[in-house]
């Protein structure tokens, strides 16, 4: 059972929370495309201070367009994207349809 | 040549003649790590054996488990597609033992070139790959490598054209990344074991091509 579909725009939560977090700073705050679901994990975040990490959270690859991450300032040619495994729990539906997969 | 110091004129120090050996440890988690294997150890939590047997089974795993892999891939398509939908089980299958991780194994196209990275330490499909190298952890390449594709892969040598989309894949969970490079030209007849020959380390994390059979990359 996963919240979201492959292609679905979501929009990771721009926050920054202390501990072992698996979310990449550079994406936090950034709407990408669901592009793969991997299943479901036990929570990293949780299980790095000896807890159990449960319930599992989904996990999906979400990508996300170079442009929209470095507005121009990388080495990157106009189509690139970089992608970030995310847990459900840092992931929103976002408004923007654009599909970018 | 033996000789007695102060019986002729010296243009070299003697205190610089050896080479430095390995770094002594000066940092507080080399010492944790000290501290805690001996205190293992002494309590018999765990032997001086095993630790040891451990360090050498990871040495022995090289990107050679990677390469037969891709090459069974590019040889047969069904094992490919296989790989492509569950790569745990099939690298299973081939004696490759993957726990607590998934395996996702993605395909190089004309269209679309994959590159790994861990950008938050050094994620890597160790059972199949081995240790991975000292670039892959270094900050540099884990904070270019998501900024600037097309400049290390450049820096590699690596030829991309503009129309391909360059992909990173930032191995941030529970995931580790096998690529399958695109199998080179020229190289119908060949046996899987030549075709594994082909195949490198940087080509299985993206930074490379596989090789052509001469020898040259794609």
């Amino acid at each position: 059972m996963s919240r979201f579909e492959i292609g679905d725009r979501v929009r990771v939560a721009r926050a920054f929370p202390p501990g072992h977090v698996r979310t990449p700073v550079f994406v936090r705050g950034l709407t990408g495309t669901v592009v793969r679901y991997f299943g479901h994990f036990r929570n990293p975040s949780e299980l790095a201070y000896g807890m159990t990490g449960l319930p599992e959270l989904s996990l999906y690859q979400v990508a996300f367009d170079m442009d929209d991450v470095w507005s121009g300032d990388g080495a990157y040619a106009a189509g690139d994207t970089v992608t970030a495994d995310i847990y459900e729990n840092w992931l929103e539906p976002a408004e923007d349809k654009k599909n970018a997969a | 040549m033996p000789h007695d110091a102060g019986s002729h004129d010296h243009d070299h120090d003697h205190t610089k003649t050896f080479q430095p050996d390995i770094k002594e440890p000066t940092e507080d988690w080399e010492f944790l790590e000290i501290a805690l294997r001996e205190l293992l150890i002494e309590k018999d939590v765990i032997s001086a054996r095993e630790i040891a047997d451990t360090i050498e089974a990871w040495d022995q795993k090289t990107p050679e488990n990677g390469a037969a892999i891709v090459a069974k891939a590019w040889a047969d398509p069904d094992f490919k597609a296989r790989l492509l939908a569950d790569g745990n089980a099939v690298a299973a299958e081939l004696g490759y033992k993957i726990e607590g991780t998934k395996l996702v194994v993605v395909e190089n196209t004309s269209d679309l070139h994959h590159m790994v990275v861990c950008t938050l330490c050094s994620c890597y499909p160790r059972p199949i790959l081995g240790i991975p190298p000292l670039w892959y952890k270094s900050r540099a390449y884990r904070s270019r490598a998501v900024r600037e594709p097309r400049a290390i892969l450049a820096e590699f040598g690596t030829d991309v054209a503009d129309g391909t989309e360059v992909r990173v894949l930032d191995s941030t969970a529970d995931i580790r990344y096998l690529v399958l490079p695109r199998r080179p030209e020229g190289t119908d007849g060949m046996s899987e074991a030549e075709l594994a020959g082909l195949v490198t380390r940087d080509a299985m994390i993206g930074t490379a091509t596989a090789k052509m059979p001469d020898g040259s990359r794609a």
